[in-house]
């Protein structure tokens, strides 16, 4: 049995280095254009700044690429965020909690919430794109229920706004923000465990074919649980990197977060129907997402015309996704 | 062989199996001995797959026993029967498509590596090379399995199968999607997965694959047993007088050929890429021509680019002696040319609508009065065809899904019909359908070729080509390697044209 000369032709060699490698080159590209346009862009205190900016949108969008990747979606990850903000917040500012053990309940409500939506989702039998986007509702009413839509202040609670600000020496790096470390850990972590491990490539064969996988033996549930759940808990450790940022938390903080999230994994090569995608590649769609803004900005392009082009990149980046998938008789 | 029942693999005893408003199983009685193929049979609707998806733990019986080594056993998930030793491998091939072939053969069950959690990888993909090596097969373990061809993910199943340690290995209809020679090959495998002493339970809608491959046979109709018996004590009309519960004398009735002088599609050095080339042919008013050949030599893509689907590069076709633009479907319905396609379910249907919504759809531009569908006039187009074809369907208004794979093809051509076609092309006509409907299908398109309608059957089945075409051209990679006159060609011809060995005066 041979191959189908098809297979292995030059076109399809192109098109998957295309597909794979499509992300960071229009990053590449993004980044030379900016360069050449405007002598702040390249400075290490822009680009950490980029980085910083979007620590946040990076480790929601790991979440998200989990959900993806297993064919559903989780849309009420900015309200989580904001709810977390605020909840976490709270307990140490109305509560007198300690910030580690606010850290531990936020985290744990974010992993709740995720599970609620895995539970709708799996026997509640309802469409994942429905179960959270009621959650997405659910989550921002709740957030302003419980700040009276106001603002809570983190003024003076340092441990936690270190966490938005705070810097860390390390060696050859020199100073690097806690946020962003914060954010690699998530990628590094979770880029792992979904390569090496058996919930990694539980994650993929559900996405691929959940029936399959089910007939296999897969603990198919279980591991679409994990997978809404981490969402959520991604979700909170997001939203409270912004709070810290803003050194308060906002009601309104996130909103649309999650379409900023979604459509950094599709820029990364995540398919929206599941089984293909990975972390890094989703990273990489979220830094062009902040890439793109924070050089618009430096152009100093107005802001209803920034949304315009973020939209423009996304249809071209899915569409060269559809082209090289045809050309691979995908 | 071994015939006493005390020995037996797995014996299944009064099988009661209901579904809300249906009874699927009453009292089936089957037994598997040791290192045997036991062929099961039955039409579409007989309860087959009940029987063997309640094996396989995806169901549970509502009544009976089920035996296995002897001892009562309890399947009452995929992963119980499996560590029992019972493996199915699907209808729908079960594979992950995006995973690679090691991945899929193991799914569920990965070698645990040094850290809890994490996998095996060395050891996974050295066991998947072993098991494929012992099938004989050499393929990467680490290619994404949706790069293999049909019959490879075939093995692969097969490998997965056997990773199990599996006694007895279910085959749901293994051939359906399989060319002759690969059909050879997996049974070169079972038969070695025999001598080894597994048993495997072989369901095939093809009855010759039944009597070259199986030792014991058995039938069940509605849902009940009809009968068990050595392949030997069974012929043909037998077996299909078990299945359909009536005597069949013939499923293929001879008709003479009827077509006129009347040339009504001429196609002339048709091209399109690897699968299209130089295509010529003509095709009379009244005429059924059969198109054979392997999967993959081209018949499906030479229909589409008649019908438009996939525009030709080069080529001529002309209509009624008029050369007509075909580069989209539509253009091709306007010149009469209807187009039964192979994937009934994906092309051919609309399968959550109502039977008459689906026979009415191309003419329902016609149907409407002002803005608002006529629904009074498309019932009773449908009516019509229900009645002229012979469509079992409680009312015109049952969902199309619910009909049995016959009748939702002949909801399919009624469509077609009601376009009043000069050319019907019709590809794979009879997939998936039981015998009985299946000649009713070759009546309904031998009474269409006498009203006069051009007639384009492709086909794999030989068997079938050779009943019920006027003529039979085989294609083999793109181009047409044989033109033959059913009446005297033998299957055997048609295999030689289709795989290429055809050579002029190596024949007779």
């Amino acid at each position: 049995m041979r191959l189908n000369s098809r297979d292995l032709s030059w076109q399809v060699i192109i098109s998957a280095l295309l597909r794979r490698g499509m992300v960071l080159i229009v990053l590449v590209a993004l980044m030379v254009y900016f360069t050449s346009q405007s002598d702040r862009f390249l400075q290490q205190r822009n680009l950490i700044n980029i980085l910083e900016q979007n620590a946040a949108l990076i480790i929601i969008t790991v979440g998200m690429t989990l959900t993806m990747l297993i064919a559903g979606i989780d849309l009420s990850v900015g309200s989580v965020a904001a709810l977390a903000g605020a909840i976490s917040a709270g307990l140490i500012v109305n509560n007198g909690l300690p910030f580690g053990v606010s850290v531990v309940i936020t985290l744990a409500m974010g992993f709740g919430i995720g599970l609620i939506n895995g539970s709708l989702i799996i026997w509640g039998k309802l469409p994942p794109f429905i179960a959270t986007l009621a959650m997405l509702g659910i989550g921002r009413g709740l957030t302003l229920v419980y700040t009276e839509g106001r603002p809570i202040s983190l003024n003076g609670v340092e441990e936690y706004t270190f966490y938005g600000r705070g810097d860390v020496v390390l060696p050859l790096l020199g100073e690097i923000p806690v946020s962003v470390l914060v954010a690699l850990a998530v990628v590094i972590i979770s880029g792992v465990v979904l390569s090496t491990t058996r919930f990694g490539l539980h994650v993929y064969a559900i996405g691929g074919n959940e029936e399959t996988a089910r007939l296999a033996g897969v603990p198919v549930n279980r591991v679409k649980m994990i997978a809404y759940g981490s969402s959520g808990m991604l979700a909170a450790l997001g939203g409270m990197l912004l709070t810290a940022r803003l050194f308060s938390a906002q009601p309104q903080a996130a909103v649309g977060l999650e379409l900023d999230a979604i459509a950094a994994a599709v820029l990364g090569g995540v398919s929206l129907f599941g089984g293909v995608g990975n972390v890094f590649g989703a990273v990489t769609g979220g830094l062009l997402v902040g890439v793109l803004s924070n050089g618009m900005n430096l152009l100093r392009l107005a802001s209803f015309l920034q949304q315009m082009i973020q939209g423009v990149v996304l249809v071209l980046a899915v569409a060269v996704d559809m082209i090289t998938k045809r050309v691979e008789g995908l | 062989m071994i015939s006493d029942d005390s020995q037996a693999l797995l014996q299944l005893q009064n099988i009661n199996k209901s579904f809300p408003g249906v009874q699927a199983l009453k009292d089936v009685t089957m037994t598997v001995l040791p290192g045997e193929i036991h062929g099961l049979l039955g039409e579409n609707g007989a309860g087959k797959s009940t029987l063997m998806k309640i094996l396989n733990g995806v169901y549970q019986a509502d009544a009976g026993s089920i035996m296995w080594q002897g001892q009562a056993i309890d399947l009452n998930s995929p992963q119980a029967a499996q560590q029992s030793g019972i493996s199915m491998i699907h209808q729908e091939l079960a594979l992950v498509g995006y995973l690679d072939a090691g991945k899929n053969i193991f799914l569920g069950r990965e070698p645990h590596g040094m850290i809890p959690g994490t996998i095996n990888w060395r050891k996974m993909y050295a066991d998947a090379r072993h098991i494929l090596e012992e099938l004989g097969l050499t393929i990467d373990v680490k290619r994404p399995v949706r790069f293999f061809s049909i019959a490879q993910r075939q093995m692969i199943e097969v490998a997965k199968a056997l990773s199990f340690d599996a006694r007895l290995i279910i085959m749901d209809e293994p051939t359906s999607s399989l060319t002759d020679r690969e059909v050879e090959t997996l049974f070169y495998q079972m038969r070695s997965l025999r001598e080894q002493g597994v048993s495997i339970i072989f369901i095939s809608h093809r009855l010759e694959e039944i009597f070259e491959i199986c030792d014991r046979v058995t039938v069940l109709r509605d849902g009940q047993w009809v009968a068990t018996s050595p392949i030997e004590e069974l012929d043909r009309d037998i077996l299909i007088k078990h299945m359909v519960g009536r005597e069949v004398n013939q499923i293929y009735e001879r008709r003479s050929n009827q077509a006129s002088e009347h040339i009504v599609l001429e196609v002339q050095n048709l091209n399109r890429g690897a699968r299209v080339k130089d295509i010529s042919f003509q095709l009379r008013q009244g005429e059924i021509l059969g198109i054979a050949g392997l999967v993959g030599a081209g018949r499906t893509e030479m229909l589409e680019t008649i019908f438009g689907v996939h525009p030709a590069k080069s080529g001529t076709i002309a209509i009624n002696g008029k050369p007509v633009s075909i580069r989209r479907p539509d253009q091709a319905i306007k010149q009469g040319i209807g187009f039964v396609t192979e994937d009934r379910k994906g092309q051919g249907l609309f399968p959550v609508m109502t039977v008459a919504a689906n026979i009415a759809m191309t003419r329902l531009t016609e149907l409407v009065r002002t803005v608002f569908v006529n629904w009074r006039e498309v019932n009773s187009l449908a009516e019509d065809f229900i009645k002229r074809l012979d469509i079992r369907t409680p009312s015109p208004q049952q969902n199309v899904r619910n009909l049995s794979g016959g009748n939702q093809q002949k909801v399919v051509i009624s469509r077609w019909l009601t376009l009043n076609p000069r050319v019907l092309i019709l590809d794979e006509p009879t997939r998936g359908i039981d015998v009985g409907a299946k000649s009713e299908i070759y009546r309904l398109i031998q009474q269409l070729a006498a009203d006069g309608v051009g007639i384009i059957m492709a086909s794999s089945e030989l068997p079938e080509i050779l009943g019920v075409s006027d003529r039979v051209l085989v294609m083999h990679e793109g181009r047409f390697a044989g033109e033959f006159d059913p009446k005297q060609a033998t299957q055997d011809d048609l295999m030689v044209a289709a795989t290429g060995t055809y050579q002029e005066g190596c024949l007779k």
